[in-house]
C-alpha cells in the first residue's frame, strides 16, 4: 500500500526506473505510451487525462486500452509492427488504496439488468465457476489448496512477495469463505504497484540494449460477456488466446516447449483450469500434477515461481504486466533467489478478473 | 508504410437524446449494419476494437466487457480504447494499427454511446474528469472548460460571437439532410444570439446535445479489400497526440495537440501542404467555436484566419473546404464515441459519392476527419482517401 | 450496387419525454457510490497544507528554470524531479473567465459562479490554476485584470483549495 504517493508519483517512479533500465529518454526516443486503466479503480472518468506527464508523455501519442496489461503489450507489439513507432512504452497501475468500497465497484461490471441485484461479494461468480470446474473436471480441494500453498510459499523468497506465506492445506481450506467453495487464502488480495514496460523494434533493440526479452507470440481473446452462457469447466478465452500466440511462436508442444510459466491465479481453482486451457496439462489433470510437485519451482515445469498473485498480490489491470514482470527477469537472469536455471522460454497468461472471460497469453523468449 | 488499410463498410444508428435501445443493441445494430454494406458475415472478421467513452454514462464498471457481444467479439480479440471524446476518431485508428500490423486482415470499429442511463443530467458524469483535489471542490462542470477556452480563444484574435455562431447555423442546416440526425434545422445567427446563456459566453444554441447512439466501420488489408469493393476508402494517415494534464498552464488560444496529432497523420499520408491537399473535412465540433479552434489546429486556417472562412461561406457544403458536411455533432448529435465515429463514417460515405443529399459539390478525393478530448488534451485524426 | 441504396433505413427506437411520463418503457435503476480516498501525494499534499497556512506553494525545476503550480515532483517536459519548493504570491491576472449559469448535474443556478483562470505571481508566466472570482461584477470582468486571492479565516482553513474563497479585483485598494 502507498498513502504516500499519489498515483501519478508512483508511476513517475515505475516509468524512471524502466526508462533508466532501457536507456531511453521518454521525451525524445519514445513514440507511443500505451496505458492500461479503467476509470472506476482510479475514480477518475478519463483516466488517459491524467497520465501524460509523469510518464515523459506531453504531447506525444498516448492512449488507454482499458484492457489488462497483456493486450496493452499486444498493443505496443502492433504499433511497433506496423511501423507507427519504433519504441513504445507500456505502462498499468493498482492503486486499490484510493478505493475504499471496491466490492461495489467490482458489483458495478455485473450485468445491470440480470445480474447485479444479487446483493453479495462479487466472488460469487468465482465461486459459481469454481463449483462447476470441480464438478466437470473431476479436480479436488486439496489440488487447490496445494495451488495456494505452492504460491505462497514461492512468495518467501521474492522481494516482491507482499503475501507470502507458510502454510499447509489445511489452513488453507479451514480460513473464512470468501464464496462458497472458496476460501480467502485461496483468493488473492490486492496491492498498490505501477509498472512500466518498454518496448521496442529489433533493430532498435539491438542497439539499446544486451538483455532484450523477445515476445515471440501473442493473442488475447474474450469468451461471452454472460455469465449464465459460458462452459464454467474451461477457460476458453486462455484457449483462445494461447492458440493464436503459440501458433504466431511457433510452439506445437506447449507442455514441454517451456522453461517456466507464470499464469493467472486470481483465485487458487484458476491456475489449474488456466494450466488445462493453455495445453500445460490434460484437462482434469492439473489438479493431481500440482499435487505431485510437477509445478514447483524445482519442478518439471516451474509455474508461478515467483508467487503469482496469490503469493505477492492482484494487481487490477496490472496483474498481466506483474506476469510478465517475473517472467522477464527469468529470462534476464535477473530473478535472485526465484532464479530458474537456464530460462530460455517463458509463457505468460492473465485473466482479467470477474465478472469477464477476457485474458490474454504472450510466449517471450531470450 | 507497410500495410495498406481500407474501410470497406459503414453503418450507424440514429442519434437521439434516449434511445430505448441497450447499449448492446445500439452496437449490434451499428455493426449489423456495417457488415452488410461491406458484404461480410461476423465469421470474416478477424479482430474487434471498440470505443466507448466514460463508463459513467452507461453505468457499468468495465463497459468494453458488458458490451462486447453486441459488437461482435465473443471469441475475438477485442481491444477497447479510450482517449476521452477522441476515441470515435480512435477507434478505426486502433483497426488500422490491428490490420497495418499484420496481426489481422479485417477488423470491425464500432463506437458506441448511452449516455440517458445517468441521472439526473448526463453532464453530471464529466464532473468527474476534473482533478479530485484541486478542482472538484469547485463545483466544476465540463462547460466550464469549454468556455473558458472559448473566451481566451474570443479574446487573442478579437473574435466576435457572431462569427462563432455562423458554425452552429451551418452545422444544425446541414444536419437537416442526415437521416440520423437529432437537431437538424434551419436556425439563424440571431437565434444562436438569443438563446439562454448556459456559461458565457457559451449560449445554448452553441452546444451539441447529450445522446444515445452507435456507429461502425469495417477495416481490410489491401488484398482482401480490392476483393470485396471497388471503392475502398484508404486510411492513409493515422496520428494521435496527448496534451500536459494541467490545462490550466498551457495557453487555450491554440490546440497544439491537435496540430501535433495532425502531422503525425499528414506526414503518413504524405501530405504537406494541409489547406490544399485535403478537400473535405470532418472537424470535431462538440461547440461552435470548437470547429473553428480545431481548423486551426489542423493547419488548415491560419491562427485566428477561421472565423473568417466560415463567415466568407469558405466551409459550406458548395465552398472550397466542406467542414462539417453532416452536419457534426451540433446538428447530428453527441454520443460521445459514436459521434467521432459518425464522422468518420461522413467522409467514408462521401469520398464514394454516397452521400446523398449531403453530398459536396466539388469532387472530393482525400477527406479528414478529427476529434478531440480530455481536458483540452487529445488531439485524433485520420485521412482517408478514394 | 452502390451500399448506401441497400440502406432503407437507420435503426433506432427514440423514447420521447411523453414517452417517460407515461411510463411507456421499464426501467432498472439503481445508485451506485464508489468511494474513493485519494492519496494526495508528496506534492499536492504540501500544497494543501500550505493553504492552510494562507500560502501558495510551487516547485522549481532547476533545468528548464520553471516555476510549476499546482507543484509537481516531476518536470513533464525535462522528465527529471522537480528541485525546490519556492514560495509564490496569492495575486495573479485573470487569463481567462467564464460566467457559468448552470451547476454539476446541468441545473439552472439562481446566482451565476464566476470562474477564471488565474495565472500567478511569482510562477513562470502562463501557470494559473482553477479557480472562482468574488465580488466583481461580471460584466467588469477583463482577460488581463490583476485579482487577490480572499482567503478563509485560519480557524476555517482545512488544507484544501477551497481555503481560497475566491479572487477578487485589485483595483481601487
Amino acid at each position: 500500500m502507498t498513502p504516500g504517493l499519489s498515483t501519478r508519483e508512483l508511476m513517475f517512479e515505475a516509468g524512471s526506473r524502466a526508462y533508466e533500465d532501457a536507456g531511453i529518454d521518454p521525451r525524445k526516443d519514445v513514440q507511443s505510451f500505451i496505458c492500461c486503466t479503467e476509470d472506476f479503480w482510479e475514480g477518475i472518468s478519463i483516466t488517459d487525462e491524467y497520465m501524460p506527464d509523469q510518464l515523459g508523455a506531453v504531447l506525444k501519442p498516448l492512449c488507454t486500452i482499458s484492457s489488462d496489461g497483456i493486450v496493452g503489450l499486444a498493443t505496443a507489439y502492433m504499433h511497433i509492427m506496423s511501423g507507427i513507432a519504433d519504441v513504445a512504452v507500456v505502462e498499468s497501475h493498482s492503486k486499490i488504496s484510493d478505493v475504499l468500497n471496491p466490492d461495489e465497484i467490482s458489483s458495478f461490471a455485473l450485468d445491470p439488468i440480470y445480474n447485479h441485484h444479487v446483493n453479495a461479494d462479487p466472488r460469487f461468480v468465482a465461486g459459481l465457476e469454481m463449483t462447476r470446474y470441480l464438478k466437470d473436471t473431476g479436480t479436488k480441494r486439496d489440488h487447490c489448496a496445494q495451488v495456494a500453498v505452492k504460491n505462497k510459499k514461492n512468495a518467501l523468497l521474492n522481494p516482491r512477495g507482499v503475501h507470502g506465506a507458510n502454510l499447509d492445506k489445511r489452513a488453507v481450506l479451514s480460513s473464512k469463505v470468501a464464496a462458497s467453495p472458496l476460501t480467502e487464502l485461496e483468493s488473492s488480495k490486492t496491492i498498490d504497484g505501477s509498472i512500466v514496460f518498454v518496448f521496442a523494434s529489433a533493430q532498435k533493440a539491438k542497439k539499446l540494449s544486451n538483455h532484450t526479452v523477445w515476445i515471440n507470440g501473442i493473442g488475447w481473446s474474450s469468451d461471452t460477456p454472460w455469465i449464465e452462457d459460458r462452459d464454467m469447466s474451461k477457460a476458453a478465452y486462455a484457449e483462445q488466446s494461447a492458440a493464436r500466440a503459440y501458433k504466431m511462436a511457433g510452439v506445437r508442444n506447449p507442455a514441454t516447449f517451456f522453461d517456466l510459466a507464470e499464469v493467472d491465479d486470481t483465485y487458487s481453482y484458476k491456475e489449474l483450469q488456466s494450466l488445462e486451457a493453455l495445453k500445460l496439462a490434460a484437462k482434469g489433470k492439473a489438479g493431481k500434477m500440482v499435487e505431485s510437485g510437477a509445478f514447483n519451482r524445482d519442478g518439471r515445469l516451474p509455474v508461478n515461481a515467483s508467487g503469482g498473485s496469490l503469493g505477492v498480490g492482484h494487481l487490477l489491470e496490472a496483474t498481466g504486466l506483474h506476469r510478465v514482470l517475473e517472467a522477464v527477469l527469468q529470462l534476464r537472469g535477473q530473478a535472485g533467489r526465484l532464479q530458474i536455471p537456464k530460462a530460455k522460454k517463458a509463457l505468460v497468461q492473465s485473466w482479467r478478473g470477474i465478472p469477464t472471460a477476457t485474458g490474454a497469453v504472450a510466449v517471450l523468449g531470450n | 508504410m507497410k500495410n495498406r488499410v481500407a474501410i470497406v463498410g459503414a453503418g450507424m444508428t440514429l442519434f437521439r437524446r434516449r434511445m430505448l435501445e441497450s447499449p448492446k443493441e445500439l452496437s449490434f445494430e451499428a455493426t449489423r449494419m456495417a457488415l452488410d454494406s461491406a458484404g461480410l458475415e461476423l465469421k470474416d472478421i478477424q479482430s474487434v476494437v471498440s470505443g466507448s467513452a466514460p463508463d459513467a454514462f452507461d453505468g457499468m464498471h468495465m463497459k468494453g466487457e458488458y458490451l462486447l457481444d453486441g459488437m461482435g467479439g465473443i471469441g475475438k480479440p477485442n481491444q477497447r480504447v479510450y482517449v476521452g471524446g477522441g476515441t470515435g476518431v480512435f477507434t478505426p485508428i486502433g483497426g488500422w494499427w490491428n490490420v497495418a500490423s499484420g496481426m489481422y486482415d479485417t477488423c470491425l470499429c464500432v463506437a458506441e454511446e448511452k449516455m440517458s442511463p445517468l441521472h439526473p443530467h448526463p453532464q453530471y458524469a464529466f464532473w468527474s474528469i476534473f482533478d479530485q483535489i484541486l478542482e472538484r471542490p469547485l463545483g466544476t462542470t465540463l462547460l466550464w472548460i469549454f468556455s473558458l477556452e472559448m473566451r481566451r480563444y474570443m479574446h487573442k484574435y478579437g473574435i466576435k460571437e457572431e462569427e462563432i455562431a455562423s458554425v452552429a447555423v451551418k452545422n444544425k442546416g446541414n444536419a437537416v439532410d442526415h437521416p440520423c440526425a437529432q437537431l437538424g434545422a434551419k436556425i439563424t445567427v440571431e437565434d444562436v444570439m438569443n438563446s439562454e446563456p448556459i456559461c458565457w459566453p457559451v449560449k445554448r444554441l452553441d452546444v451539441s446535445p447529450p445522446s444515445d447512439g452507435a456507429a461502425a466501420v469495417v477495416l481490410a488489408s489491401e488484398k482482401v479489400a480490392k476483393k470485396l469493393t471497388d471503392q475502398p476508402v484508404w486510411l492513409d494517415g493515422v496520428g494521435w497526440t496527448l496534451d500536459s494534464t494541467h490545462w490550466t498552464n498551457r495557453d487555450l488560444a491554440y490546440p497544439e495537440y491537435v496540430e501535433k496529432a495532425a502531422w503525425m497523420a499528414y506526414k503518413m499520408a504524405g501530405i504537406k501542404k494541409p489547406r490544399k491537399e485535403i478537400d473535405i473535412a470532418e472537424v470535431y465540433d462538440p461547440f461552435d467555436y470548437k470547429e473553428l479552434h480545431h481548423m486551426e489546429g489542423l493547419q488548415l486556417a491560419g491562427k485566428g484566419e477561421a472565423p473568417q472562412m466560415a463567415v466568407d461561406g469558405v466551409t459550406q457544403r458548395d465552398g472550397d473546404l466542406p467542414v462539417c458536411p453532416s452536419g457534426g455533432l451540433l446538428g447530428v448529435g453527441n454520443p460521445i464515441a459514436a459521434a467521432g465515429m459518425m464522422k468518420i463514417c461522413e467522409v467514408f460515405w462521401q469520398l464514394r459519392g454516397e452521400a446523398g443529399k449531403r453530398q459536396v459539390k466539388k469532387d472530393a478525393r482525400t477527406g479528414l476527419a478529427q476529434a478531440w478530448g480530455d481536458l483540452m488534451q487529445v488531439g485524433t485524426v485520420a485521412v482517408m482517401r478514394s | 450496387m452502390k451500399v448506401s441504396q441497400k440502406i432503407t433505413s437507420y435503426p433506432g427506437h427514440e423514447i420521447t419525454p411523453e414517452d417517460i411520463k407515461e411510463g411507456k418503457y421499464l426501467d432498472a435503476v439503481y445508485k451506485f457510490e464508489p468511494k474513493y480516498s485519494w492519496a494526495a501525494g508528496v506534492a499536492i499534499s504540501r500544497f494543501l497544507a500550505e493553504l492552510k497556512e494562507g500560502k501558495i506553494i510551487a516547485r522549481k525545476c532547476m533545468n528548464c528554470k520553471r516555476i510549476l503550480v499546482p507543484p509537481r515532483m516531476y518536470c513533464e517536459q525535462c522528465f527529471r524531479p522537480t528541485d525546490e519548493w519556492i514560495q509564490i504570491k496569492d495575486t495573479g491576472t485573470v487569463n481567462t473567465y467564464s460566467i457559468s449559469h448552470v451547476g454539476t448535474d446541468a441545473r439552472r443556478l439562481k446566482t451565476p459562479i464566476l470562474v477564471a483562470v488565474v495565472d500567478l505571481d511569482g510562477a513562470t508566466p502562463g501557470m494559473g490554476i482553477l479557480h472562482n472570482l468574488g465580488e466583481v461584477e461580471p460584466s467588469k470582468i477583463k482577460v488581463g485584470m490583476k485579482v487577490r486571492a480572499v482567503w478563509k479565516s485560519s480557524s476555517e482553513r482545512q488544507g484544501a483549495i477551497t481555503d481560497i474563497r475566491y479572487f477578487k479585483p485589485i483595483g481601487d485598494e
